[in-house]
């Protein structure tokens, strides 16, 4: 190496490492978001601390599967299960990059192994058995794995006569693994059935957004029903149905407001007191505390003239 | 029926090319009696075109062939299993969908309630059935159906030809998304024998929601996806030209959902697709589905056959 070329090479170095010091523009932006709905600039780390809702409207931001379990669950209550359950590329499917590919891809992106964390915890000291889906893993859709892993959830929430509770955030069905997604409807919906002849708690909590095959299956058949405020859900997305009826839907569309005044779900929680309101419903369906007996009614004699 | 000339599909031109040329020469013949060797030589190639095309269709010529408007429909087949076959109607909560049908019949020794997707012949029948995309009303009525047959100990056949469940505002509101559930959730535990039979396209949930049965049909030329190919094509290609990958890509056809375990058999249609002899491919399927009753008849725990097939469906590295 010329001597010349050595001492340029180390000032360029030093640019480098200066230029380090000092926080990038992206750096700058992880920092701070702006609220989807008010635009308010929020502070990152204040609002991680209001469990990612914007102090001033109330919006819900979207949150992945692991701050989900954090939340709801009881500090160091929660018990992997399934954790080694990954996708294989049955149909070896090509579209514009390959399955395999976009997987990696997702895994990459959001360092989860699946769209879904299943598991046993306890919430506010009751023990459940606690799924939660991510939307930040290709798009939260349902494959064979998220199917399976569901389907083994609800299966030892059988065994183990826990409540169970899945939160749902998904586009719907994994279109890479074609009719094998498709069919996973149909062995989540089973095994749901068999649960509710067992007479064990189902909440399904419904977040934004849940859509196709998640909500056509186990996210719509929960004994009781929860969304979150403003999160969207529905069956076909907006723009399929706007295409199909050649007119613009209101605003307030398949929000989960929208569902309550429709009467298809029960409830509308926000974030903060989703633990304390799951907590009370389990509380309420518990077989373990007994109705009062009814009082024993004094026999009177019938009166006949 | 016979359907007199039907307009041919994009893959079959080359063989109505020949057709023309052959009828060209033949109308020549009375004047020309030396063509008779060259018409005859044509008529050998036409025969050899029609086998190496029917042969060796691709899925998208498939997809067009189970799309065909002379296709028959679940009507048709009712009509032609058992001419006396009677309607039920209503889901009972103020709705009466017609792009499902519901009817008791009897086929061969059996009586049998059959479910179907209607897609409607003509253009009022056609916007009536919503093109065969039921709504939410259409699956409770066939679930109110489902609890009659088990009531009274019949075995259910549904017949599937459906682009999907119907995408519509009202749909929506009336929680489309539920009414499939539900469907799913109460099939997986009908105490009686349950056939479907895929008739021509077998579009996503709106399929399924009377679809998790004991056995699986489907027709030679039928498809049935996740997702419509164009749906396919329109998100994972961004661009809704690359039909053909996508049918490619997913699997579709009867042979490869057979490969993939997902339907137990394939019910093989006259040449060139069920529309050209509406008799005998009615004829053909009514056989089948006797075959599968019989089959289903032998199982102690029905219930249990059915769960458990749909238990095993995934693939995954564990």
């Amino acid at each position: 190496m010329d001597l010349k070329d050595w001492f340029a090479n180390r000032k360029k170095n030093n640019e480098t490492a200066q230029a380090k010091q000092i926080l990038s523009t992206e750096e700058y932006c992880a920092l701070w978001i702006s609220c989807f709905q008010c635009r308010e600039l929020l502070y990152t780390r204040d609002l991680r601390q209001n469990l990612q809702v914007c102090p001033k409207c109330h919006y819900h931001f979207r949150i992945g599967a692991l701050d989900r379990i954090e939340h709801l669950s009881d500090a160091n209550s929660f018990c992997e299960t399934e954790a080694n359950l990954i996708s294989s590329d049955p149909l070896k499917f090509f579209d514009t990059l390959s399955y395999e590919d976009r997987l990696k891809e997702a895994n990459q992106k959001s360092g989860l192994k699946e769209a879904i964390i299943t598991g046993t915890c306890t919430i506010q000291g009751r023990p459940t058995c606690l799924a939660a889906m991510d939307f930040g893993y290709f798009g939260g859709s349902m494959g064979s794995v998220v199917g399976e892993k569901i389907t083994r959830i609800i299966e030892l929430a059988l065994e183990q006569r826990l409540p169970l509770i899945i939160i749902s955030s998904s586009g719907g069905a994994r279109m890479q693994e074609g009719i094998l997604s498709l069919m996973q409807l149909a062995k989540t919906s089973a095994a749901l059935k068999k649960l509710h002849d067992s007479a064990i708690l189902y909440i399904s909590v419904l977040t934004e957004p849940t859509f196709g095959g998640v909500t056509a299956s186990f996210a719509m058949l929960g004994d009781i029903i929860i969304a979150e405020p403003g999160a969207r859900i529905g069956f076909a997305g907006r723009r399929v149905i706007e295409q199909t009826i050649r007119q613009k839907l209101p605003a307030d569309f398949q929000t989960a407001e929208y569902l309550l005044k429709h009467g298809q779900i029960d409830m509308v929680i926000e974030r903060a007191k989703l633990p304390q309101t799951i907590a009370n419903l389990i509380d309420l369906h518990s077989l373990d505390c007994h109705q009062p007996k009814p009082k024993a009614i004094a026999k009177t004699p019938l009166k006949t003239h | 029926m016979t359907t007199g000339k039907l307009p041919p599909l994009e893959f079959e031109l080359p063989l109505a090319n020949l057709n023309t040329q052959i009828e060209a020469l033949e109308r020549q013949l009375p004047n020309n009696p030396a063509l008779e060797q060259e018409i005859f030589e044509l008529h050998k190639q036409y025969d050899n075109l029609k086998r190496s095309i029917y042969g060796n269709l691709r899925a998208i010529d498939r997809l067009a062939i189970a799309r065909h408007p002379q296709r028959p429909y679940t009507r048709d087949y009712l009509d032609r299993f058992d001419p006396d076959w009677i309607e039920l109607h209503g889901d009972r909560h103020g709705v009466d969908d017609p792009a499902m049908v519901c009817g008791l019949l009897k086929l061969g020794d059996y009586r049998v309630l059959i479910v179907g997707t209607q897609k409607g012949r003509n253009i009022r029948e056609k916007q009536l059935c919503n093109f065969g995309m039921p709504q939410p009303e259409g699956y409770r009525k066939a679930l109110r159906c489902f609890k009659h047959a088990e009531k009274f100990n019949l075995p259910i056949v549904t017949l599937i030809d459906t682009p999907g469940a119907y995408p519509g505002m009202t749909a929506e509101e009336h929680n489309q998304a539920q009414a499939i559930a539900y469907n799913l959730f109460e099939l997986a535990n009908l105490k009686v024998p349950i056939i479907s039979v895929i008739l021509g396209e077998g579009g996503s949930g709106g399929a399924l929601a009377i679809g998790l049965t004991n056995t699986i049909l489907m027709l030679e030329n039928s498809v049935y996806s996740v997702i419509s190919p164009e749906g396919c094509a329109s998100i994972l290609w961004r661009q809704p030209t690359k039909v053909q990958e996508a049918c490619e890509s997913m699997k579709i056809t009867a042979q490869e959902n057979k490969d993939l375990g997902i339907i137990d058999d394939i019910i093989e249609e006259p040449l060139g697709g069920a529309h050209h002899n509406w008799n005998l491919i009615a004829k053909t399927t009514q056989n089948y589905i006797i075959k599968h009753l019989d089959k289903l008849n032998l199982e102690n725990d029905i219930v249990e056959h059915r769960t458990r097939k749909f238990r095993k469906i995934g693939c995954f590295k564990d």
